[in-house]
């Protein structure tokens, strides 16, 4: 656009110094205001917090095995322990879910079956949460009550299925992108070895794809710990320091819908008590999320 | 090796297009043979035929991209394909072990004899003949393992044991061993792109094969990695038979026994289909070229 060879400058350029610094300055805003709102959000989380500390000593938060505001029971294990097993359970369902669609969209689909396929399992990613806590209610519970006999209606498994399904795509669709970043000469390198499309699936795709592979499934297994309306559903609202997963139990998540709800008054050593909670959430999923970002930058082969 | 056909027939008077079937009744032979007359030199140094390619064609979809090769490549020697961009040297390399078979919508008809046997005939496995005709890629593809890991690959895939003889060994053959052999457990992309190339040819050297393809192997690299990769090639081509597609006509000149002119020629529709013009010793095609377009090709009026 610069008018070269033209000394005089005539030429006028397309939008003004005004319009270009308009432009910058909108932009810096958005920015600013995104960090700023998480900063925000941080501050009133330890803020409150905090405050809720004072009153219950982090020791006692930690290591107590009973979650009874009530009775001022502030051990926090009971809904740790529920949302790890609920991760956990959620990621024995999707890990290999997601990673065998990944390999088969990536390495066995025919071109036109991946473009079908591909974008259908990203909408089932943005499935409403609820409209998966009912379906476990109305369908996975009944389904695994036939199963097994005497499983309550609210339980840990029927929330991790379903809490499963819902980071299946995310796994999925993250390792196939990496696995589609792997150089079609790599592949074919393989293959003029002599080398079975499994064999170089296994042996070669997978492993030079890893990083984004583990970190797919870190960052899933993040997602699996926040979320909260499928569970809240599912394992139902009773604290409960328990590794059954036939057992109901609630999550910190779940507690904090309840607590939310109007439970407990403003002020209250229960209503700060979801701050607490809040904040554990938010260390565990921060966590996880640096420790996805860590093996991506660490183990990352870079292909020309 | 056994070949279906007479190895000494190479008459005095038959034109290397025909050699090795000058008497037989092969009309296919007319792409390449019907363009030179009957009186070239003999070729004393072209061994009996390890592929016989019969009127070879390959569509993409529907693209013909390769219409009618035939020609006899000799074993334990270096063939070279050149030609200009598109004209189907890679399709027509990538034939011989079946890697069009990866691609989708890929169909290759004719014959190629691989010791007598046709190796596009549904009963032969892919993968299994990969293991006799290996391939070496424009890019050097190493995996992401460890030197040692790259050549065991091969190895472990066609149950070869892998011991640390044969790991030396395939090294030494791709003139690599004393640039790595104190550093086997590093990473292979810790090397060089010409190394990267030549681990990529000790990895293929380790399954041994009978026939290793190299698809453009020193396009990617420098001159001095390039002439270190010729001269592998030239001291493994006794071992193995080499077909090389290049587009380096020096490099042709270099290495090859035999070479193969292909070309691109219009069709009805204004597509274009990539057919062998010519196909004779190094020498022939490089001094004495038959087709005009080989002539014209090489003297860098076209291409």
């Amino acid at each position: 656009m610069t008018p070269v060879g033209d000394p005089s400058g005539r030429r006028k350029r397309l939008g003004g110094s005004v319009g270009e610094r308009a432009m910058l300055l909108a932009l810096a805003a958005a920015a600013i205001i995104s960090i700023l709102v998480t900063v925000g959000i941080v501050v009133v989380l330890v803020g409150e917090g905090a405050t809720f500390f004072t009153e219950v000593p982090l020791k006692e938060f930690f290591t107590g095995t009973e979650w009874f505001p009530v009775e001022g029971k502030y051990g926090v294990l009971p809904l740790l322990n529920a949302s790890i097993v609920i991760a956990l359970i959620a990621a024995v369902v999707a890990v290999p879910l997601g990673l065998g669609s990944a390999i088969y969209l990536s390495e066995y689909a025919p071109e036109r079956l991946r473009r079908v396929v591909k974008p259908v399992l990203e909408v089932l990613a943005g499935m409403p949460t609820i409209v998966l806590g009912f379906f476990a209610l109305d369908a996975v519970t009944p389904a695994l009550q036939t199963v097994i006999p005497g499983l309550g209606l609210y339980n840990a498994l029927a929330a991790g299925i379903v809490v499963g399904l819902l980071i299946t795509p995310l796994i999925s669709s993250l390792s196939e992108d990496s696995m589609r970043a792997v150089p079609n000469a790599m592949r074919e390198g393989a293959f003029g070895l002599g080398a079975t499309r499994r064999v170089v699936s296994l042996k070669v795709v997978v492993p030079a794809a890893l990083s984004g592979i583990v970190a797919s499934i870190v960052l899933a297994l993040s997602r699996a710990i926040g979320e909260t309306m499928a569970v809240t559903l599912a394992a139902g609202t009773v604290p409960n320091l328990s590794w059954n997963p036939l057992e109901g139990m609630q999550t910190i998540t779940a507690y904090i819908v309840q607590v939310s709800k109007g439970e407990a008054s403003r002020g209250s050593l229960q209503y700060e008590s979801i701050f607490a909670v809040g904040l554990l959430l938010f260390v565990v999923t921060l966590a996880i999320n640096i420790i996805a970002v860590r093996i991506v930058r660490k183990y990352r082969t870079v292909y020309q | 090796m056994t070949t279906n056909v007479e190895p000494d027939t190479t008459a005095d008077d038959a034109p290397i297009e025909i050699q090795l079937s000058a008497g037989a009744a092969t009309p296919t032979h007319a792409v390449a043979a019907g363009q030179g007359a009957a009186a070239g030199p003999a070729q004393p140094e072209l061994g009996p035929p390890i592929f016989q390619l019969r009127d070879l064609g390959v569509w993409y979809g529907k693209n013909e991209a390769v219409r009618g090769v035939s020609m006899d490549i000799p074993k334990n020697a270096i063939t070279a394909i050149i030609g200009p961009s598109g004209c189907g040297k890679s399709t027509t390399l990538r034939c011989l072990n079946r890697m069009n078979d990866l691609v989708p919508g890929a169909r290759v008809n004719g014959e190629i004899l691989f010791g007598g046997e046709d190796l596009l005939s549904s009963d032969v496995d892919p993968v299994d003949l990969r293991g006799r005709i290996g391939m070496v890629f424009q890019k050097p593809s190493p995996f992401p393992k460890s030197i040692k890991d790259n050549i065991e690959f091969g190895m472990k895939v066609n149950g070869i044991k892998p011991t640390a003889e044969r790991v030396e060994q395939a090294l030494v053959d791709a003139a690599l061993w004393d640039e790595v052999k104190d550093r086997l457990k590093d990473e292979a992309f810790s090397l060089s792109g010409g190394q990267q190339q030549r681990l990529c040819i000790a990895r293929a050297i380790a399954v041994e094969p009978e026939v290793i393809l190299m698809d453009e192997p020193c396009s990617a690299l420098d001159p001095i990695a390039t002439l270190a990769i010729e001269d592998l090639m030239k001291n493994i081509a006794e071992r193995f038979t080499l077909v090389v597609v290049t587009h380096n006509m020096q490099q042709a000149a270099r290495i090859s026994d035999q070479v193969a002119f292909m070309t691109v020629e219009g069709k009805a529709e204004g597509e274009r289909c990539g057919v062998l013009a010519e196909v004779g010793t190094a020498r022939e095609i490089f001094s004495a070229p038959k087709d005009p377009r080989t002539e014209a090709y090489i003297t860098g009026r076209v291409g």
